[in-house]
């Protein structure tokens, strides 16, 4: 019988290994994160907000931050919830008491972080969207598109985002960005 | 780059990010099992297909997620107007009006063409 070692299940990262960027911006993936897809009716949305320990925004374009979590609106009556620590989205959401759906998609997303001084203009190599501060400003968060994929996008600071990615199309995305990268250090 | 208002999202956003998504306001009769074939037939395959001003649904598909509804000009492809899903048809604001009459003067249109070949 064949012998089944212990480094069949190795788990690899998406992205694991990658690096890029240019003298204008840092391109880094994320650390491993726990993420649930929420979806809240509006008069739910307090005691979800209550159990996961942040308050979800409910201004369109908005995040929270809050106890190791964030919360990024998505829609009308859905968000993003990213844990960066120990996670227990799931149950936490669980005990609310209220209506809700939640979906665990920690290993459906990946992340990667740009930052430096060229960093909207990477971005905007494969995003329409107007990331100038004054309409994008810090905090501020969006699902839209990248080149041919969707992301969801947070601005962690002036001159960084997080962008949010399916793994499987976590090499485009982040292909995309070292080109984005080498055009803004131009 | 074609811009669309999501009533949604509050905001313009790039074509991209949207779906069309076919007529608005049609509805569903209240009793399907008891209409006949041909009132079926209306409802669910027969569609106005006008040209000019048109009112349909679209889906921030790629942002919020959400469907909405929007009057768009089929020949000079000028959003009028958009709203949120469940209100009742929106009036055309009349400077969108006047401007979509002025650009359809200027679009080539099929028929103009065909006229020439007469
Ligand atoms: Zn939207």
């Amino acid at each position: 019988m064949a012998e089944l070692g212990s480094t069949i299940a190795t788990r690899s990262l998406p992205l694991s290994g990658a690096h890029g960027g240019s003298a204008a911006v840092r391109l880094e993936p994320a650390a491993p994160a726990s993420r649930i897809s929420l979806r809240v009716r509006a008069e739910d949305v307090s005691a979800l907000s209550a159990a996961l320990g942040v308050d979800l925004p409910v201004k369109p374009k908005t995040s929270a931050f809050a106890n190791g979590r964030t919360a990024l609106w998505l829609g009308p009556d859905e968000w993003l919830v990213i844990d960066e620590g120990e996670s227990g989205l799931m149950t936490a959401a669980a005990n609310s008491g209220a209506l809700h759906s939640a979906t665990d998609v920690s290993h459906r997303n990946t992340a990667i972080l740009v930052s430096g001084k060229g960093a909207a203009d990477a971005i905007n190599a494969g995003c329409a969207q107007d990331l100038s501060l004054d309409v994008f400003p810090v905090g501020a968060c969006s699902r839209t598109l990248f080149g041919k994929v969707e992301i969801v996008l947070l601005r962690t600071a002036e001159d960084a985002f997080r962008v949010e990615v399916w793994r499987s199309f976590s090499d485009y995305a982040f292909g995309l960005l070292s080109e984005g990268a080498r055009d803004a250090a131009l | 780059m074609l811009l669309i208002h999501c009533p949604y999202c509050e905001e313009d956003r790039s074509e991209l990010e949207f779906r069309w998504a076919g007529e608005a306001h049609v509805v569903r009769p209240e009793n399907i099992a008891a209409i006949s074939d041909e009132e079926f037939a209306e409802f669910f395959f027969l569609r106005n297909n006008e040209k000019g001003l048109t009112y349909e649904r679209w889906r921030h598909i790629h942002g919020c997620g959400r469907f909405f509804n929007a009057a768009r000009d089929t020949v000079s492809d000028r959003f009028l107007v958009t709203y949120k899903a469940g209100l009742p048809k929106q009036p055309v604001p009349v400077a969108e009006k006047f401007a979509a009459i002025a650009e359809e003067k200027s679009v080539e249109t099929w028929e103009q063409t065909e006229g020439d070949a007469r």
